[in-house]
């Protein structure tokens, strides 16, 4: 019992950090129908500015703890959104009208060249951060198994909840969520009441770029290591997630996620860690056999 | 004689190698309501499209309230005030009926939107009882109906209607020819529209064009048209006069 629920509280924020990548795979998708290979990376240079950023403000001096969390929350953010939106304006957009394959093919090359770029200017070894959010509570135990639930666990799902609700918020209530919605559905029609479907799609780059770099971050706190390899891992899985949970779904993505990181710890828990990817693939498999839009997608019929 | 409120000039629309439009002069005045009408493929939404610049022209140039707008983007032709109910209504299926109405806002004073949607409801009681109901579950007409609704949102200086009766009921056609009188005499609303359901819409129109395979091959006022022993061999007679669309 004390193990599940401690595994429980590991999958629950691994989830958390696959969920966050997974909402700009599916919000990409839905816009403008490409899979953004690229997305991943986007993900892991988000962890490395915020390493960077970290260790500059140690470097002069900040030592709170929460100042220095907000400021890279706030820098890692900025500067992500920034990849985000170049990578979109120069390797997707003049491609849009183009033949359906050459936007997925610019995107592995942005993939490619996010890696090199990182591994070239970073190194290829793992950087270690020094542990910056320490603590931990012990929830209950019993024969000496304690189940622990670490601050940086706390701070990880917090945040992700708020992010979700808030963005949840975003897309259906305001004016920016609409418009991303009324491209989603019709970007043509969009666009002959007014919107400027150019300037929609960036943002949501941005946006999902901004949120990778949250995953980023909390990935960084979380394993204390990062390394220019990561965003092509927690890529492929938060991936998946989309699609489990249903490409172009939000709530899908959230699920989808969740549902990544609880696969993958609990089978790593109870059958075997080499094949915890594969576990999590074939239930991939399972899933779209039977459900091919995945748990919350909808079926495109309803697409008039 | 004013400027007329659009004008298109020797405009050339092409999808890949076929040439949809071969050289369309036509000429919207203020205050009038001006149909096209043509036989399917004729290229009558193609010429509503490339008014938004999609597909753009090749050659040509369109103009509104003086403006060329041809190599404008679409949506900055949309703050132009010009609306558009396009072919298949294009109702974002997904959305409710009120955010339907709400894109259709997209370039007006946000400051009147409740005295907008009084307004369009008005026109078309049936989408009031719907508002939260999704676009997509809407029926046929009520899409149509939508589609119309969706466009006036903006306050239009001029309203397209890419064929606004096809499927309908003959009475519902009715009453959306009607209300588009309506809309012309009280608002002074511009209106081009193209139909197939050609008696009606020669009968409502000041002013008709019939496009024949990207040209145009005929105008008149819709009187002069309904005349025309051409037009009424080639879109009035044979039992066409109802029956288009199903
Ligand atoms: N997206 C497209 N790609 C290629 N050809 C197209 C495209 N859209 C229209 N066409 C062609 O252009 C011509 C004009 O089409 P258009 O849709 O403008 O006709 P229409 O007069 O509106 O016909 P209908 O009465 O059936 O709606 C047709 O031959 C059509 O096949
Ligand atoms: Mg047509």
């Amino acid at each position: 019992m004390e193990y599940f629920v401690q595994q429980l509280i590991i999958g629950i924020t691994l989830g958390s950090i696959y969920g966050l990548i997974a909402i700009g795979y599916t919000m990409v998708y839905g816009i403008i129908g490409m899979i953004n290979f690229a997305h991943g990376d986007v993900f892991m240079v988000g962890g490395f500015i915020a390493l960077i950023a970290f260790l500059a403000l140690l470097a002069i001096g900040v030592t709170s703890i929460p100042i220095a969390l907000f400021l890279v929350l706030l820098i890692a953010m900025a500067l992500t959104a920034l990849y985000g939106w170049t990578v979109e304006r120069f390797a997707y957009r003049p491609l849009r009208h183009s033949y359906r394959l050459a936007p997925l093919i610019s995107a592995i090359g942005m993939s490619i060249i996010l890696q090199n770029y990182v591994q070239i200017a970073q190194g290829a070894r793992v950087k270690p951060l020094p542990p910056i959010v320490t603590g931990s509570h012990t929830l209950m135990s019993s024969d000496g198994f304690d189940v622990e639930l670490s601050n940086i666990q706390i701070i990880v799902v917090l945040t992700t909840v708020a992010l979700m609700v808030s963005f949840s918020w975003l897309v259906a209530k305001t004016r920016l969520g609409r418009d991303m919605r009324a491209c989603e559905q019709d970007l043509k029609m969009a666009s002959l009441l007014g919107v400027n479907i150019d300037r929609t799609i960036s943002l949501t780059f941005v946006i999902g770029a901004a949120l990778a770099s949250v995953a980023g971050i909390m990935y960084l706190l979380y394993y204390g290591v990062i390394d220019f390899y990561i965003g092509f891992v927690a890529g492929v899985k938060a991936f998946t997630a989309a699609v489990l949970g249903g490409i172009g779904s939000l709530p899908g993505a959230m699920l989808g996620g969740l549902l990544i990181g609880l696969i993958e710890t609990f089978w790593s828990a109870y059958f075997s860690i080499e094949y915890k990817d594969v576990a999590a693939f074939s239930i991939l498999i399972v899933v779209l056999i039977f459900l091919p839009t995945g748990i919350l997608g909808r079926p495109e019929v309803e697409k008039v | 004689m004013t400027e007329p409120l659009l004008s298109i000039r020797g405009v050339e629309t092409f999808y890949g190698n076929i040439m949809a439009l071969k050289g369309i002069d036509l000429n919207v005045n203020e205050g009038e309501i001006v149909t096209l009408i043509g036989a399917n493929g004729s290229g009558k939404s193609t010429l509503m499209m490339t008014i938004f610049g999609n597909p753009r022209a090749s050659k040509g140039a369109i103009t509104f309230d003086g403006r060329d707008i041809t190599q404008m983007p679409s949506h900055e032709i949309a703050r132009l005030h010009i609306a558009q109910s396009p072919e298949g209504r294009r109702i974002f299926p997904h959305m409710t009926v009120l955010e339907n109405l709400q894109m259709g806002a997209t370039v007006a004073d946000p400051t009147h939107f409740d005295e907008d949607v009084k307004r369009v409801c008005t026109l078309f009681p049936l989408l009031e009882q719907r508002m939260r109901q999704r676009g997509g579950t809407l029926s046929g007409g009520e899409q149509q109906m939508l589609a119309i609704a969706r466009a006036l949102m903006s306050r239009p200086r001029l309203l397209l209607l890419d064929e606004p009766s096809l499927g309908l009921a003959p009475m519902l056609a009715q009453q959306i020819f009607r209300t588009i009188r309506e809309l012309n005499v009280r608002d002074r609303l511009t209106v081009f529209l193209v139909e197939q359901n050609a008696f009606h819409a020669l009968k409502l129109a000041h002013r008709g064009y019939v496009i024949v395979n990207g040209e145009i091959t005929l105008s008149g006022t819709g009187h002069e048209l309904l005349a025309r022993p051409e037009v009424r061999a080639a879109y009035l007679d044979g039992g066409r006069r109802e029956a288009h669309g199903a």
